[in-house]
């Protein structure tokens, strides 16, 4: 579960991160309320969207759509104004948060929908000496977790891996002793820092791994993470995403999730503790498990078509549960064929054949439907689908499953075309 | 002994009062798995009874199950806010083989329980995977027994079902299975692509391997450097994940491709780095090992 910039900036400042003063508003009278209550000349508006690269993203209600596409193609200096704006006076901070609340920014990784702004963080502007990078997370290589650190603040992790890895500095905490305060100081010192200035990040690190563990989170960034000209340490954005295994314990963080950031159809496929991710092809897949699943995506693919979703409906799936998940993918008005890939184990294959059997009665069947079942009760299962007297084509192995499917969707399209 | 597990596995199910605990433990029993005590705390001294009527003693702790039944190996169906602790204590115990079936287990849990487990000195395997079999003498986790056929192919894979796909494949083929072990989908698991390597490797009564991967983290790579260095048998490798998008975790916590790692050509390319054969399609994986051996 990814969190909103204001939340994580919260979250971090109880463990002791300092972050610049900010206010979270979801209307423009309170934004600008927010803005004079901090005084001062300079203030910065920010669009509160789970996607990155909000600065370079535009608004779809404002620029063309070719502006937008070359937002979502990632160009440089395209014209118009940003997810985040520098505001020099209380009228600049009204302009920029009615120009954000309620429009749909459209950033690199949102894609060309974009994402309806709702909120926006008001903060004060800070002078700037210098930026770093810092971020917490889990290395998978070693089982432990690793704080790592950069000189390059402001440019994306990834490149500076890329183009100047010498630039990257890490120490890693043991589960036992945790993060050692000698680490933080070795990791403060290799970034070229110096005394008081050594000591604040150096307590910053530690106050960082702290939130880390008491939050149950998957990663904490700080980018950039700035050096004052007076030798502070402040966290001027944070992108933190939460474990989702640890939601459990971390009830006031989950009560936070905002289900309009997510695809409607992921929704409402968790709702029935499906695991549902939308792609772009033609051909509706559902099978039990997140492995076979993603192979018989791939599958898919080698017959020439490609998956129009991620559908793994778990190892014990209820009729209900495959009902639902038959109803999501027909739901997809790009879908034009589906493919159903059962591996039984726990799950049973008759079951699975209920399932579908009482899916097509409800929603009807208009798409070719090929299933294979394997593994327990697959006989049964088999003989059911059979009996139902519908137009299910059955399929021996996964090979036979994926071609068929693909003949079927491509001779639907060409007897469509005439 | 083929790997890890066989006749002489002697297995304590930690959690077998609960509803998947116990549905196991009668499938285990089933299968003619020994099966020789079950843990739940607060439930020591009752005796619990499968569906064909095996008695298996409860104790309230490892430790005593242990001690009473010379036990060697344990397997978890603790649900997942306990079943770090429970993890460490079948370590504790003294327990050598810790199989982990609990899906959803949160990752700072496992951090300081793998930390644990390998002071310990016991091996374990997963989270959050389908368990271990060594066909026709030991099952230890929620694979369908009557899917597989003692022989002398390995197959390693993090996935459940997909495992079955492979194993299938073999089975229908007349190529029977060595071991088949199931490491598991999450971030930090016990046992990895290369420890199992390294087992079939040793294990006289493999012959080849088929390895499974999938997209996210870098365990492949790894075990590819590994087998192209110290390997003696043939891998047959495949890759779930080549159509995945980037950023997305598909259904596993740990198949995500991020930062540009963990795509599956970076892993194939490994594999053929590594003089293992890789099969592109999940249909291929059977034919691949029948084709190098030459059957």
């Amino acid at each position: 579960m990814k969190l909103h910039e204001y939340q994580a900036k919260a979250l971090l400042a109880r463990h002791g991160v300092t972050v610049p003063p900010g206010t979270a508003a979801h209307n423009v009278d309170d934004a600008v309320a927010a803005a004079e209550a901090f005084g001062g000349s300079f203030w910065v508006v920010k669009a509160q969207v789970h996607a990155g690269g909000r600065g370079k993203g535009r608004f779809a209600e404002v620029e063309s759509p070719d502006v937008l596409a070359r937002v979502v193609r990632g160009e440089a200096d395209v014209p118009g104004k940003g997810g985040v704006q520098l505001c020099r006076s209380l009228d600049e901070v009204r302009a920029a948060a009615a120009c954000m609340l309620g429009n749909t920014l459209v950033t690199k990784q949102t894609g060309i929908e974009g994402v309806v702004v709702k909120t926006v963080l008001v903060t004060t502007g800070a002078d700037i000496a210098s930026e770093l990078y810092a971020a917490v997370l889990l290395d998978r290589s070693n089982s432990r977790i690793l704080l790592m650190a950069s000189s390059e603040g402001g440019t994306e992790i990834e490149e500076v891996a890329e183009h100047n890895p010498e630039a990257i500095v890490k120490v890693w905490a043991d589960p036992i002793t945790g993060l050692g305060a000698w680490q933080c100081r070795q990791l403060a010192y290799q970034l070229g820092l110096e005394g008081k200035t050594a000591r604040a990040a150096a307590k910053m690190f530690r106050a960082l791994y702290d939130t880390y563990l008491a939050i149950d989170a998957s990663m904490v960034e700080i980018n950039p993470l700035i050096i004052t000209p007076e030798g502070g340490v402040v966290a001027l954005d944070a992108k933190i995403t939460i474990d989702s295994n640890a939601e459990y314990r971390q009830k006031e963080i989950a009560s936070w999730y905002d289900a309009s950031e997510d695809d409607p159809t992921e929704v409402e496929a968790a709702s029935y503790h499906l695991n549902f991710i939308k792609l772009d092809g033609n051909i509706g897949c559902m099978v039990n498990g997140a492995g076979l699943a993603m192979a018989t995506m791939d599958i898919i693919q080698q017959y020439g078509e490609s998956p129009a979703n991620f559908l793994d409906v778990g190892g014990g799936a209820r009729t209900d549960q495959v009902k639902a998940a038959i109803k999501i993918i027909t739901s997809d008005p790009d879908v034009r064929g589906i493919l159903v890939n059962i591996f039984g184990g726990i799950m049973k294959c008759d079951v699975i054949a209920q399932g579908v059997i009482q899916a097509v009665a409800e929603v009807g069947l208009e798409l070719p439907l090929v299933v294979r079942l394997a593994g327990t009760n697959v006989e049964e299962g088999k003989r059911l689908l059979r009996e139902s007297g519908l137009s299910i084509i059955p399929a021996d192995s996964m090979a036979d499953a994926a071609e068929k499917v693909v003949a079927a969707v491509r001779a639907e399209s060409s007897a469509g075309a005439k | 002994m083929a790997v890890l597990v066989d006749n002489n596995t002697r297995l304590i199910c930690q959690g077998i009062t609960g509803s998947a605990g116990g549905f196991h433990s009668g499938q285990m029993l089933a299968y003619g798995t020994n099966l020789v005590a079950g843990v739940t705390p607060g439930k020591g001294g009752q005796v619990w009874t499968s569906p064909d009527g095996h008695e298996v003693p409860v104790y309230n702790t490892v430790q005593e199950a242990k001690d009473a039944t010379q036990a060697n190996a344990s397997v978890i169906f603790v649900p997942p806010p306990f079943a770090a602790d429970a993890i460490c204590e079948a370590a504790d115990a003294g327990i050598p083989l810790v199989i982990t079936i609990t899906e959803g287990i949160p990752a700072t849990d496992m951090v300081w329980a793998w930390r644990y487990l390998s002071d310990r000195g016991s091996r374990m395997i997963g989270p959050n995977c389908p368990g271990i079999i060594t066909p026709g003498q030991c099952k230890i986790g929620i694979m369908p027994g009557h899917i597989h056929k003692p022989g002398r192919i390995g197959v390693v894979s993090r996935s459940g079902t997909l495992t079955y796909e492979a194993v299938g494949q073999l089975t229908a083929l007349g190529l029977g299975q060595s071991t088949c072990i199931g490491i598991g989908g999450d971030p930090i698991i016990g046992t990895n692509h290369t420890d199992a390597l390294k087992l079939f490797n040793e294990d006289p009564e493999t012959d080849a391997v088929v390895m499974i991967g999938e997209i996210g983290g870098t365990a492949e790579e790894a075990a590819c450097a590994w087998a192209a260095d110290h390997m003696t048998k043939p891998i047959v490798g495949f890759i779930a994940g080549a159509t995945a998008p980037p950023g997305r975790r598909m259904g596993h916590a740990g198949a995500i491709i991020s930062g540009g790692q963990g795509t599956a050509e970076a892993k194939y390319e490994a594999m053929q780095a590594a003089g293992i054969h890789i099969v592109r399609s999940p249909a291929g994986m059977g034919h691949k090992i029948q084709e190098i051996l030459g059957l």
